[in-house]
């Protein structure tokens, strides 16, 4: 038996609603708010059943207008190498520092996109970023935490 | 009034803050043009950058971002035939035929003076009526702020998606869920965090609307770019012809622009509707209106097909602000994302926000009228040049749009946990879009998760529990009433109507 992708998602909801109501049930409420007409766990209990009965619902009646996705022009490959990069990118921020990490994810990002052309690559990431710092660090005040460049006396 | 009026002229002509709709304008109208990023997006990659300023300036920005995004949008249409917001898919029917015919700065030219006359003619309606409904609205109490929450929701979703009304309230559920994550506000018990510290404060506004538009709409192009459908057109900028209008042409727009306002106005005031419906309802109310002959130029370079819906969608821009500053409901997603960062600023819209922030209030209304005036001094001499932004390439577009988001997230936090969370949001929200389940939904009900639960517990404990908080009132029972119209109605059309 073939699921529509629609109804499989529905499904995952579905699973999602269950394991939502069951720990909405179990949210911890203080003993003398146990019987009181609203507590912690009321509005996410309704939302918990709200979320069953839709996705039902999107399981159980007929599809009007099935979403048609052509999978074979989905680009898999891009969207893994850019979401592995920006993963990489939010796991080093904080040690290596806001400016290297960042132009070093756009360089990366550029590449991996398909672009060779080195001197825009380059142009578009160290002085973009460091233009980019100055007015937010700089000219609007916005501290943006860099220990490298604290380090390297930059940035105070 | 008078005096409200003159408090806003005074805050919104200080120099920063003229600086800051100038800016807003013209970043709104950059990011605007660009395919898939509307002004919900613009709004939320100026986030991060408001809080550094005070409420008025903050606000003030983002409503010249607005505009300026929603102009951005108009010109991606009129010049590639790609709407970069919905509110604009309207204005390609006419504004890129005309293109085609070598009058594309004719056509930007109309565009931009009906979304002048539109806005301004509209923000004239929004002065006189914010105040009036502002004092009607004080006498809305819990049990109806409840019933308006479930209308504006059940409308945004009725209205989101053509024939996907329950993939739409799905995502509404989806949004509650994720604003009930972190701590309870009364009791403080935390709910949803499965012990982990960084979920205690829960789920941060700016991190799910850049997750769920700036960063999935970045991937979304790359996921489908090598799709012959969506790849885009590109036209050469050097064809742009003259940007002068001609009297016919005038007369043309004057005859279109006032009803194109009205009805603008009035669809952007109804939560939910919006700057979409209002841009389409207005070039087909438009289509009925014109003389036989000129409904037959209706898709071929029509000067009325044109400025009907660029006008509407301005006007339902402004409207949209009503139920923001007077109930503090947004009405669109894009005022949705508004209200998120106007309570980042500690700032509650609704009745009293008239009285006790009237600079606010004032300055936001005058400052829309200013945004207006240097949208068109500044865009019109400037189309040539801006248009020039379309020819950015897709591999330094994508990244620098990834960069902006974690930015914006790493500025808040200074965290990884929240850039993580991101990336997942938005891997999640690609594979919805992909299957065309609506993101404004979700916003809507994130934002007002927090004061749907408010209301719904001060009624509940109003009635003992009882539901009868429900029918008590007449306002309850009149907003649930209209609720329940809509949900039948898209029942009708989605199960019993057949296709014609």
């Amino acid at each position: 038996m073939r699921i529509s992708p629609t109804k499989f998602i529905s499904l995952l909801f579905l699973i999602f609603s269950v394991f939502y109501l069951y720990t909405a049930f179990n949210i911890q409420v203080f003993s003398f708010d146990e019987n009181a007409p609203f507590n912690a766990r009321t509005f996410p209990i309704y939302i918990g059943w709200a979320g069953i009965i839709l996705s039902v619902l999107l399981i159980v009646l007929p599809e009007k207008s099935p979403v048609k996705v052509d999978h074979k022009y989905l680009d898999y490959k891009s969207i893994i190498y850019l979401l592995v990069i920006s993963i990489i990118y939010g796991a080093v921020i904080l040690k290596i520092g806001y400016y290297l990490s960042t132009s070093l994810f756009l360089i990366a990002s550029y590449y991996f996109l398909g672009e060779r052309r080195w001197i825009w690559m380059f142009l578009l990431s160290f002085p973009f970023v460091a233009l980019f710092m100055f007015l937010l660090h700089g000219v609007l005040g916005i501290y943006l935490r860099d220990p490298l460049l604290k380090l390297l006396g930059i940035i105070g | 009034m008078i005096e409200g009026i003159l408090i806003g002229l005074n805050t919104a002509l200080s120099l920063t803050n003229i600086l800051m709709v100038m800016v807003g304008c013209f970043a709104g109208t950059i990011i605007g043009m660009l395919p898939g990023l509307g002004p919900m997006t613009a709004i939320a990659l100026m986030i991060p950058i408001t809080y550094g300023f005070d409420p008025s300036t903050g606000l003030i920005l983002m409503a010249g971002v607005y505009y300026g995004a929603v102009f951005g949008g108009s010109t991606s249409s009129i010049l590639l035939n790609a709407p970069g917001v919905p509110g604009t898919v309207a204005t390609a029917f006419d504004g890129y035929p005309m293109a085609q015919q070598g009058k594309a700065g004719k056509a930007l030219a109309i565009a931009a003076y009906s979304s002048f006359a539109g806005g301004t003619i509209s923000a004239i309606f929004l002065l006189i009526a914010a105040p009036s409904l502002s004092k009607v609205s004080l006498s809305f109490r819990s049990p109806d702020y409840f019933a308006l929450m479930i209308l504006g929701l059940t409308a945004i979703s009725a209205f989101s998606s053509k024939g996907q009304f329950l993939k739409a309230m799905m995502m509404v559920v989806l949004g509650l869920m994720l604003a009930t994550v972190g701590q309870d506000s009364l009791s403080d018990i935390t709910r949803f965090t499965f012990n982990n510290m960084n979920l205690t404060d829960g789920i941060s506004f700016v991190l799910i609307v850049m997750a769920t538009f700036a960063m999935s709409e970045a991937l979304t192009i790359i996921f489908r770019g090598k799709d012959p459908n969506r790849a885009a057109k590109q036209i050469s900028l050097t064809e742009l012809g003259s940007i002068k209008v001609n009297k016919e042409e005038t007369i043309k727009m004057a005859k279109t622009i006032p009803r194109s306002s009205i009805l603008g106005f009035i669809i952007g005031v109804l939560p939910g509707a919006g700057a979409t419906i209002a841009s389409f309802l207005a070039y087909g109310m438009e289509r009925n209106y014109v003389s036989e002959k000129e409904k037959q130029q209706f898709g071929k370079g029509s000067v009325h097909g044109l400025s009907a819906p660029e006008t509407a969608n301005n006007a339902a821009c402004s409207g949209s602000f009503v139920p923001l500053l007077t109930l503090g409901i947004p009405g669109s997603g894009t005022t949705a994302v508004m209200l998120g960062a106007l309570l980042g600023f500690g700032i509650q819209p609704g009745p009293r926000l008239y009285q006790t922030n009237p600079e606010i209030f004032w300055s936001v209304i005058m400052s829309m009228y200013i945004g207006m005036v240097v949208l068109l001094i500044l865009n019109l001499p400037l189309i040539p040049y801006i248009a020039r932004i379309l020819a950015v390439p897709r591999n330094f577009l994508i990244p620098l749009i990834l960069f902006f988001s974690i930015t914006g997230i790493y500025l808040m936090s200074f965290n990884n946990f929240d850039i993580f969370l991101m990336i997942g949001i938005a891997v999640v929200a690609t594979f919805l879009r992909l299957y065309d389940f609506p993101m404004p939904p979700l916003i809507l009900a994130f934002v007002l998760g927090g004061l749907m639960e408010e209301t719904l517990r001060r009624s509940l404990l109003i009635s003992n529990g009882s539901p009868n908080f429900l029918w008590d009132r007449p306002l309850t029972l009149i907003l649930l009433l209209l609720t329940a119209a809509i949900v039948g109605w898209q029942t009708y059309t989605s199960f019993f109507k057949k296709k014609t």
